[in-house]
């Protein structure tokens, strides 16, 4: 019952803080709704029991990235784009993929949940580790090999930023 | 050594290991470089042209060593793979093949791309950190059989071509391409990642062969199967720059430094076709039925779209960047026939498309020079009068492109037409040779330009040692592959994926 | 939910509700007197010189996104730290690795002068 309660309150929030990103004008303000549709994406991950997403999410996305985000907005000049057109005429095409995605998603909801066949999920081991502690057996043993890729793709992306925004390299 | 660290696990990582390794070092010593150079007493100690032959060079050396260990080591097994990384990684005739022909096409790129950056103003040593790094990318991709490995493969390759794409930080054009390609880039992992999800949850696994086997045991009409068919579908044919997923391309093309563009045009085409070829040869292999006929209509509209705008560009590195996208259209095709020979033939035509696609853009950077851009057709013109060699060699890359018999083009798109014939496609044939005489026009116009026109610069071109070395390698390649072909077909036997 | 977050839950509503509450009240128990040099941007006493919404340099940028980056590394450190002593040596090794190929980045970064103010 409660979890329910959480769930459409999380789905509020994420739903909720999308529209609005789209729709304000003032890209500060979207900056500021995205936060709270990441807050919400948070909240469903806590509900699945995946602690460690939450708090990636909450450390990464809501703190990170969207400093960096409002930086950008504060690089750029919003004075000119605030005066263009918001809604640009490919509206046709945003409606095709809208409807698109709505005629699947009710396609399932209509079949219900054996149109949606997946694999039966591996046996949960009783609760006796956390979520991190289950992610950092299985990131450092089975999945070593993308975690050593990604601190390449980290190294890229330090000399990507610093490439194309310092002036002198 | 651990279970999740063997010494097979170390022999089948070591070509990433030194692309990376020696990526990482021309970063971190860049910054001394002069000082280094000036030990070895060097004419211009502060050229960035010494990072070649000190990091470079060997990198990709060394890396040809454990790529041929690895070869040595597969034939010597007799098995058909190595796998590693508890099936994450897997060295086979397949990532062998293709890793060679990154390989190739990483050495070239580097050897031309000195005198280029010099008059372009931007000669760092992050552009050759960054062709490693990007190789490295690539090696996942062709050898990854676990959907993370991959993934993230894919990303590393990315993020150095966006980065590498903006080069030339100075230029609009530049910066807008780079803008677009990472745009699109961006959007379309998100495709992928998508279909990545659904099928972890088909699978319950993330490695290829579970995955191939839980997709096998479903019916054809199962609509998670078509879910997650459709969405990764258009994540690899955004990658390959398949029609209508092709509109990144010209632009990314056209803006890139030529020589970017030229390493963009076939590695990173080579990279998304290994894996693309991966994910549908493994996991949609038993769902041939489903995507066969979609893949067939995306293939006739990849070539219409790209013979067609092809026709009217008066750019050269948008004119190649259409003629790209339809020669992804042609490999498509051999995907479409599927049989051996139609696999034999896509493993064929990227071997020689990279050499003749990357020739046709070593002349392009031949020909900039002070504060010619040198990409407009014009800039062609009366080149044979210029520069006879560049001029032959461009002729050689343009008719192999448009694939007529003497030269390597035709072996490949003959290989295609057979698996066609093979297989019964006769539509698809007649459309794929009535699409080479609409090549056979534009790539002329060039042609014509270069031997018949007037031109209005009278020096001849300024090329450096590295860029003729690599246009006559290649010229000489895609003659040679044109006319004793045997070696080449048994190589690309070798990379069929089984 | 899993167990034991209600009560954060109940934390975070009453963090929300109590700033709500107190502004609701406050205007309708203050008194209202405004006046034009009270409605101004209060900047620390000065006279308001411009907008505020001003363009930063491109600094702060490269300071963010380099931020960013480490942070997300810092985050795959997380699950090594709480799982330490079942890794052992091997998990030492593979966040030496790691670590090692971020310094590459961080010593890059820090030769070229990215971080810098000057």
């Amino acid at each position: 019952m409660l979890d329910t309660v959480f769930f459409y309150l999380f789905t509020l929030l994420t739903l909720g803080g999308a529209i609005l990103t789209v729709a304000t004008r003032n890209a500060v303000h979207s900056a500021l709704f995205l936060i709270t549709s990441l807050l919400g994406v948070a909240g469903l991950y806590l509900l699945l029991h995946a602690e460690f997403l939450f708090a990636v999410q909450i450390i990464v996305y809501v703190g990170g990235i969207m400093v960096l985000f409002l930086f950008v907005i504060m690089l750029v000049n919003l004075d000119a784009a605030a005066a263009q057109r918001q809604f640009s005429r490919m509206w046709p095409v945003a409606l095709g993929c809208v409807a698109l995605v709505g005629l699947e998603l009710f396609y399932f909801l209509g079949k219900g949940e054996p149109a949606f066949r997946i694999a039966a999920p591996p046996p949960v081991p009783e609760p006796t580790a956390g979520n991190t502690e289950r992610i950092a057996d299985v990131l450092f043993s089975q999945y070593l090999l993308p975690f050593e890729i990604a601190s390449l793709l980290l190294l890229v992306a330090v000399i990507g930023s610093v490439v194309m925004a310092k002036k002198r390299i | 050594m651990t279970p999740f660290y063997t010494a097979t696990d170390h022999l089948v990582l070591l070509p990433a290991i030194m692309l990376a390794f020696f990526g990482c070092a021309i970063l971190l010593l860049d910054h001394w470089a002069p000082d280094i150079m000036a030990l070895f007493r060097a004419a211009n100690p502060k050229d960035r042209k010494w990072l070649l032959p000190v990091f470079v060079l060997p990198g990709i050396a060394f890396t040809a060593y454990t790529l041929w260990r690895q070869q040595s080591y597969l034939a010597a097994s007799g098995a058909t793979d190595i796998q590693a990384f508890q099936g994450s990684l897997v060295i086979d005739g397949f990532s062998l093949f293709f890793n060679w022909i990154f390989l190739i096409a990483s050495l070239i790129v580097a050897i031309v791309s000195y005198r280029y950056l010099d008059i372009e103003g931007e000669h760092h040593g992050e552009y050759y950190g960054l062709i490693l790094l990007a190789n490295s990318g690539m090696f996942f991709l062709a050898a990854g059989s676990d959907l993370v490995t991959l993934f993230i493969g894919l990303e590393l390759m990315a993020l150095c071509f966006y980065v590498m794409v903006g080069f030339l930080r100075g230029d609009r054009r530049s910066n807008e391409a780079a803008m677009k390609y990472l745009i699109l880039g961006a959007f379309s992992s998100g495709f992928l990642l998508y279909g990545f999800s659904i099928l972890y949850g088909i699978g319950g696994s993330t490695k290829l062969a579970a995955i191939s086997e839980a997709m096998a045991a479903r019916e054809l009409d199962d609509p998670v199967l078509w879910l997650a068919l459709i969405t990764t579908a258009v994540g690899l044919l955004f990658k390959i720059s398949a029609a209508p997923f092709h509109m990144w391309a010209p632009d990314a093309y056209e803006g890139a430094p030529t020589t970017v563009t030229a390493y963009l045009s076939v590695a990173s085409k080579a990279a998304s076709f290994a894996f693309l070829l991966r994910i549908f040869l493994g996991p949609f292999a038993a769902s041939r039925e489903v995507w066969e006929p979609i893949l067939a209509a995306i293939a006739v509209l990849t070539m219409t779209v790209g013979n067609f705008a092809a026709i009217s560009q008066t750019n050269v590195k948008r004119l190649l960047a259409y003629s790209s996208i339809s020669h992804a259209g042609y490999m498509l095709l051999g995907l479409v026939a599927g049989n051996e020979t139609g696999l034999q033939g896509i493993s064929v035509y990227i071997l020689v498309y990279t050499f003749m696609n990357l020739g046709a853009f070593l002349v392009i950077v031949a020909l900039r020079r002070g504060n010619l851009i040198g990409d407009e057709i014009e800039d062609l013109a009366g080149l044979m009068r210029r520069s006879p060699g560049m001029a032959m060699l461009m002729l050689v890359f343009l008719v192999s492109l448009a694939g007529i018999p003497p030269t390597a083009g035709f072996l490949g798109k003959f290989y295609i037409f057979l698996a066609l014939i093979e297989t019964g496609h006769y539509v698809l044939a007649v459309i794929a040779t009535l699409y080479v005489a609409v090549a056979i026009y534009y790539y002329f116009r060039m042609v014509r330009t270069m031997f018949l026109d007037p031109s209005a610069e009278q020096e001849p071109l300024a090329g450096s040692f590295g860029l003729r070395l690599a246009g006559v390698s290649a010229g000489v390649l895609t003659l040679a592959i044109g006319d004793y072909p045997e070696p080449f077909l048994r190589l690309a036997q070798t990379s069929i994926l089984r | 939910m899993p167990e034991g977050y209600v009560p954060l839950f109940i934390f975070l509503a009453v963090a929300i509700l109590f700033p709500v509450v107190a502004l609701i009240l406050a205007k309708y128990i203050r008194p209202d007197v405004p006046s034009r040099v009270k409605l101004e941007a209060y900047e620390c006493g000065i006279q308001t010189a411009s907008d505020s919404r001003a363009r930063y340099t491109v600094r702060f940028y490269i300071i963010a996104i380099l931020f960013v980056i480490f942070d997300v590394e810092a985050i795959f450190l997380l699950p090594w730290a709480v799982r330490y002593q079942v890794l052992g040596w091997f998990g030492v090794a593979e966040v030496a690795v790691f670590l090692v190929v971020l310094a590459v980045g961080y010593v890059w970064a820090y030769k070229k002068g990215a971080l810098e103010w000057i």
